[in-house]
């Protein structure tokens, strides 16, 4: 009797031992992390971005992450230079401003931090960061001014309805189908934006002006998925038919589940995704050690109302899902 | 049944809005004489006119409880637009959580809104009466804020509100051929005016915006005006947010009236109202706020490049306050009176000379 309780106190021993163990070369093996990202509440997209991160640099990943959300950049940049204090082996940005990083990102250099941008390109001299993860907006129009082309007989006859003028995404999603204007294979009869907000209501009311002006168009080309629904709004007031078997195209941009949901109804006709989630390929990054050098490119998919599925919605998909056959008027 | 001067000093005051109306109005023919013209889509009123009515909905609604802020508090509200996501999101949340949509359940959504609303203005009315922070000053905390708020309450997404009677409220009730926002507010500015009809309110209102010491030495206490305007407020911006996120169908905390503050001080200004409080007209707010929506609309009809919109949007405004102020009105008045003299003389006195002496004599 006396022998069961000795070895079980050995077992416990030995086990305390390993446990302690584990648990400090767990701390030592801790990559520590510093996130400056922008606030969670600026859009559905910066929501999925920061939940991304969340969850992939967490503490069962190996990571000793903190974040900073702030769209103020002086702010982020603060943040940077407490990190960088901190001894973090990595700092990620995603920059509210693309310029006044010079400083802070040698400062990482000579402190040995390495940093990766993400989502938002800073104006520095590349050898300042080891890595940028983007969206290339220039491919994301690419991909829907293609679909254009492959999928609506001429004449194609579109209202471009741009989102913030002078941001990356509106240039970027802009450039293609302009381009492809000049070169003759497409007419843009009406060019409008949504503004700084990439307003629901100011898109609505360019399809408005374009129909009270008897114009005539086959497809809406809108630069996010907010304004796309704006733009049907107008056409549904009108009685003019759209989606899959209707008179107009609609495109939008951003892979909000509502949308994605509209387009499986063949309400909307596509929607081109822009991926907010870059930890995972980032994390893969850090852990092999094999961090690439300059901007790299995200993969980003268009899906129209032949190609999607349930999966790439739950997947790919950003926001609230309406749930299936459910269309967002 | 109104006296012949309390009728022309009404109308004195709605001369700014009204010309510039009509300026806006003579620019749309010039540019196509189809403006006006209605058709019927799907059993319901379409063309550029029932456009703007439906466009400008929540920005009317709004225009009017600014106009009593502003009247009252000396100052304005900015964050209406906040303050309306906030009570939108509340509304949401409620119609989803009560699973089974009926006119009921949109009915109660609505009216707790509301009472968010009121609690918002309370907040806002508190810091302003009470504490006598500057009303920019005590509403640019919501203003900041208000949007994390709205977003917190969304539970960090933008909830879809996909059910047939927020359809309907958004857009058209089968069988009635006006929009459902047209047809809300006019409800709304009928309440409105009857509420000012039948109470003391547009007495006290002014009375505090005149001046508060004096209004206080006859039995008015300016704070609690000042707080009840705040209430009023909050309940317009509850229902120009119960408006637009049925529109919308979905609730975006980020977007959701955005700005829109910025056009309801406007439409308060162009509707001749002095942004310094006192006596206010609604009517003209109403008019300041309908013609800001056939400006943008007449800009986008115009095809103005879009980059240069917001700049064709400033001039045009500073352009139209000054073609209708009281100094060009003053001045014009004046060339006419001159030219009538000028045309009635002439006839009588054959030569340049004479006439110019009469013209003079006019001075």
């Amino acid at each position: 009797m006396t022998r069961l309780p000795k070895a079980g106190l050995l077992l416990l021993v030995a086990v305390l031992v390993l446990s302690w163990g584990s648990v400090f070369v767990a701390a030592q093996e801790l990559i520590k992390v510093g996130i400056v990202n922008l606030p969670p509440e600026e859009s559905g997209y910066r929501q999925a971005n920061v939940e991304d991160m969340t969850a992939v640099f967490s503490r069962e990943n190996g990571y000793d992450a903190k974040q900073t959300n702030t769209a103020d950049n002086s702010e982020q940049i603060s943040a940077a230079r407490g990190y960088i204090r901190d001894g973090v082996d990595y700092l990620l940005i995603s920059a509210a401003n693309a310029t006044g990083w010079d400083d802070v990102l040698q400062s990482a250099k000579r402190a040995g931090v390495r940093v990766i941008l993400f989502d938002r390109a800073i104006d520095t001299d590349p050898s300042n960061y080891e890595a940028a993860l983007l969206s290339d907006m220039h491919y994301e129009g690419q991909l829907a001014t293609d679909w254009i082309l492959n999928n609506v007989p001429e004449p194609r006859n579109v209202i471009l309805i741009r989102g913030q003028l002078g941001s990356a995404a509106e240039i970027g999603r802009s450039a293609p189908l302009l381009k492809a204007a000049e070169e003759g294979k497409l007419t843009i009869v009406a060019d409008g934006t949504g503004g700084d907000t990439w307003s629901l209501e100011e898109a609505r009311k360019v399809v408005e002006a374009a129909i009270a002006a008897g114009k005539d168009f086959n497809v809406i080309y809108a630069q996010n998925d907010g304004m796309a629904q704006g733009a049907v709004q107008a056409l549904e007031a009108a009685g003019i038919s759209h989606g899959k078997d209707g008179k107009v195209k609609i495109i939008g941009f951003d892979f909000n589940r509502f949308a994605l949901r509209n387009v499986q109804a063949g309400y909307w006709d596509a929607d081109v995704q822009c991926n907010p989630r870059q930890a995972s390929q980032i994390d893969q990054w850090i852990k092999s050690g094999n961090i690439p050098k300059g901007i790299i490119y995200q993969e980003e998919l268009i899906l129209d109302t032949d190609t999607i599925t349930d999966e790439h919605i739950e997947k790919y998909g950003i926001n609230a899902d309406p749930g299936k056959g459910v269309i967002t008027r | 049944m109104l006296k012949p001067k309390t009728r022309f000093s009404n109308l004195s005051n709605l001369f700014l809005p009204l010309s510039v109306l009509a300026i806006l109005i003579i620019i749309n023919l010039i540019k196509g004489a189809d403006y006006f013209r209605i058709t019927v889509v799907n059993g319901a009123f379409y063309g550029n006119i029932p456009n703007i009515l439906f466009g400008a909905s929540e920005l009317v609604i709004l225009s009017v409880g600014m106009t009593l802020v502003t009247a009252a508090s000396r100052g304005q509200d900015i964050s209406i637009g906040e303050s309306g996501a906030i009570s939108s999101a509340i509304f949401v949340q409620y119609v989803l959580r009560s699973g089974n949509v009926t006119l009921w359940t949109i009915l109660v959504g609505f009216l707790i809104s509301c009472v968010a609303g009121i609690v918002i203005g309370a907040f806002n009315g508190t810091l302003v009466s009470f504490f006598n922070v500057q009303p920019m000053v005590a509403t640019l905390i919501l203003f900041l804020g208000g949007r994390s708020i709205a977003f917190i309450i969304d539970g960090k997404v933008s909830p879809i509100l996909a059910n047939e009677i927020s359809n309907r409220i958004g857009t058209v009730i089968p069988g009635v051929p006006i929009q459902t926002p047209i047809i809300l507010t006019a409800v709304f500015i009928v309440l409105v005016a009857m509420v000012l009809k039948a109470t003391n309110l547009r007495l006290y209102v002014e009375a505090v915006g005149i001046n508060p010491s004096a209004a206080r030495l006859n039995g008015i206490n300016p704070k609690r005006v000042i707080f009840l305007t705040f209430l009023i407020m909050g309940v317009c911006s509850a229902i120009a947010g119960f408006i637009a996120v049925n529109k919308a169908g979905r609730h975006d905390s980020v977007n959701l009236l955005k700005f829109i503050m910025m056009d309801a001080i406007l439409a308060v200004a162009l509707g001749g109202n002095s942004l310094g409080g006192g006596r206010f007209g609604i009517t003209g707010s109403i008019l300041g706020a309908y013609t800001i929506e056939m400006l943008n609309r007449t800009l986008l009809r115009l095809e103005v490049n879009p980059e240069a919109i917001k700049v064709f949007k400033a001039v045009f405004i500073i352009v139209l306050m000054i073609v209708a102020s009281p100094v060009v009105r003053a001045f014009v008045t004046q060339a006419l009176d001159k030219a009538k003299s000028i045309i009635a003389g002439s006839p009588l006195r054959q030569t340049g000379g004479t006439a110019d002496a009469t013209g003079r004599k006019g001075e």
